[in-house]
């Protein structure tokens, strides 16, 4: 930097001369400033005003616990529906070329763009009692709106979006003729997949998985218009929160905060687990 | 014993191949990029169906298009050598070569693997690496454990040495060739490079344009192409040219070289031809030295390059057709060749090959 300065002083412009080469760089500078300010002034806000005392109470609250144990048994089941089923079809959307797979890649990343609201309008229309396969699932004792089924229900739908594309971006990554070597060496196509492709791809599946935990365990508009706000049954931590706001402001407060660690822990923990499994 | 029978289309190319190769021999399929080499490997390794055809190995039908026969290659039991090995990045080395030692109960798979990696140099400290941080001749030797671990029922290699540096290339080369000889399945062998394949294959067969324009041992091959394809490929300096007349008495073909000069060759010809020479049957004597017997060649040329290769140095010269002469030294500095110099280029009609074009 100081040679440049030297240099743009023996320059045409002298100091102005500096000036006008430095000016990007600052923009540059001050514009990641302002973005990280203002994307972590709000988490910060919440802990300092919560305060670890007040967290320790939320905690304490018997419905803070329920929502936060609905929030965590939930948001599994729904991680467990979106690998099992999602990374197989990843798995064949990044590996074949077949006629459509433009479209299908959209259409399973359609919800992303849904607004939340808009989600639960369609869950409701397809899945609810009087929606498109409403009969069928009343015929087969299946009850999903107002239940905590449904709340896995609207979790998956809004959350495997995120896993899909990552897992398609990892799978893509891996060299194809690793899955050929393999096949040479006697392994099937199931094996190769198993053996190799998830493997390999782990680091990115696993940050699909810690995106689309994340985007499940802050879900709220989908879940409050299908599946309700009972607390106990299907009134995760966001919904809890946002039943507070009103009349238990601090109580609200403290409760995101008990959301936000959860959530980074989570996060964190995906990461540190794919890592080490690749060691 | 191998048989192989494919017609495909890829792309441009129209690719029809037949060839057999016994137990034991290494063919080396050979031809410049985009000829169809690497096609006709992974067809036969079941990766790429071909539109028709038909290929045996060992007494099994691996592919019949007519009958609706096409293994699964994890059926078929090939050894294959990728181009840059393909070597799974995310497990070590000994790993890699466990991987393919399936059908061992579990616990033999780790001592079978680091004692095959032990046979090809590569000891228990390397085979705990992962690819990434070996050097190019020990992924080719992990590589090759991989590849002939399950032991193979046949062997296919993709260009093996062109992963290599030039320093590596020279040893791993003797050693694969150490290893094709010993070998007891047949092996196919692909590389754009003649002198590889004349190394490593007990026959080579030229692949052009999606055909196998020759067939025969490198040595064949050089002393008798079949075109002036062929001949370029095994490194002879190729001139075209149109025969002119052949001497009833002398027996010799006399062909007008394309924009000037005459040669004459033992060989027979007629119409367009291809003119080839190998580079070490020329010699180089001053642009004023006396003729000799109607048995040589003599062409003026002039100087454009000097190259030492080793002990020996290899001219550039402008017939005007382009034309290479491979001297010694010593006559480099006796004739003072420099780029420019008026020389004579001298070789014997009979070591002249007339090809068609």
């Amino acid at each position: 930097m100081a040679g440049a300065a030297a240099q743009g002083a023996g320059a045409p412009g002298g100091v102005g001369g500096a000036l006008r080469r430095a000016w990007f760089p600052a923009l540059l500078g001050i514009a990641l400033t302002a973005t990280v300010l203002f994307l972590t002034l709000p988490i910060v806000a919440i802990f300092v005003d919560s305060g670890p005392g007040r967290l320790l109470d939320a905690l304490g609250d018997p419905s803070s616990r329920d929502a936060l144990r609905l929030s965590l048994v939930t948001t599994t089941i729904a991680m467990a529906v979106v690998v099992v089923v999602g990374t197989p079809a990843a798995y064949l959307l990044a590996t074949r070329r077949f006629r459509g797979r433009e479209l299908v890649v959209t259409l399973v990343e359609l919800p992303l763009v849904l607004p939340p609201a808009v989600a639960g309008i369609g869950l409701l229309a397809a899945l609810g009692p009087r929606g498109l396969l409403g009969g069928a699932l009343e015929d087969a004792g299946i009850r999903l709106v107002l239940e905590t089924a449904g709340v896995v229900v609207a979790l998956v739908f809004v959350s495997a979006p995120f896993f899909l594309r990552a897992a398609q971006t990892a799978f893509a990554a891996v060299d194809p003729r690793w899955h050929e070597a393999s096949r040479t060496l006697g392994a099937s196509e199931a094996r190769t997949f198993v053996r190799i492709a998830v493997p390999a791809a782990l680091p990115g599946l696993a940050a699909g998985l810690a995106l689309a935990w994340g985007r499940a365990l802050g879900e709220f508009g989908a879940t409050l218009m299908f599946a309700g706000s009972f607390r106990g049954i299907t009134q995760t931590v966001p919904l809890a929160i946002y039943d507070r706001f009103a009349t238990d402001f601090d109580g609200a407060l403290a409760l995101s905060a008990v959301l936000v660690a959860v959530s980074a822990g989570l996060l964190l923990s995906v990461k540190l687990i794919a890592r080490d499994a690749l060691r | 014993m191998l048989s192989v029978e494919l017609r495909t289309r890829i792309g441009a190319l129209d690719l029809d191949v037949a060839l057999d190769v016994p137990a034991g021999r290494c063919l080396a399929l050979a031809g410049p990029s985009g000829a169809g080499k690497t096609t006709v490997l992974r067809a036969i390794a079941g990766l790429l169906r071909p539109d028709a055809g038909r290929i045996d190995c060992g007494g099994a039908t691996w592919l019949d298009t007519a009958g609706g026969v096409a293994l699964a290659p994890e059926l078929r039991g090939c050894g294959y050598l990728f181009q840059d090995y393909a070597l799974f990045g995310h497990l070590s080395a000994w790993r890699n070569v466990a991987y393919g030692l399936h059908e061992l109960p579990r616990r033999e798979r780790r001592p079978r693997a680091l004692e095959l990696l032990a046979s090809f140099g590569i000891g228990e400290r390397l085979a705990g690496k992962r690819p990434a941080q070996l050097s190019g001749g020990e992924r080719q030797r992990v590589a090759l454990a991989r590849a002939l671990g399950p032991r193979p029922r046949l062997l296919l290699l993709d260009e093996p040495l062109s992963a290599l540096d030039a320093r590596t290339r020279a040893g791993a080369g003797r050693e694969l060739a150490r290893l094709l000889r010993a070998l007891e399945v047949p092996a196919v062998l692909v590389t754009h490079d003649f002198g590889e394949a004349a190394l490593l294959g007990d026959e080579v067969a030229v692949l052009d344009g999606g055909r196998i324009v020759q067939r025969g041992t490198a040595a064949r091959l050089a002393a008798a192409p079949a075109s002036g394809f062929v001949a370029d490929f095994t490194g002879a300096a190729v001139l075209t040219g149109r025969v002119n007349e052949r001497h009833g008495d002398s027996g010799l073909t006399v062909i007008a070289l394309d924009g000037g000069g005459v040669v004459s060759a033992t060989d027979a010809g007629e119409g367009d031809v291809a003119v080839s020479v190998h580079p070490w049957e020329v010699t180089i004597e001053p642009a004023a030295s006396a003729a000799g017997g109607s048995a040589h060649n003599r062409l003026e040329a002039e100087v454009v390059s000097v190259t030492e290769i080793g002990n020996r140095v290899r001219v550039g010269l402008a017939l005007p057709q382009p034309f290479t002469a491979e001297v010694t030294r010593a006559s480099v500095e006796r004739l003072g060749l420099a780029p420019g110099a008026r020389v004579v280029a001298v070789w014997k009609a009979a070591a002249t090959r007339v090809t068609p074009r």
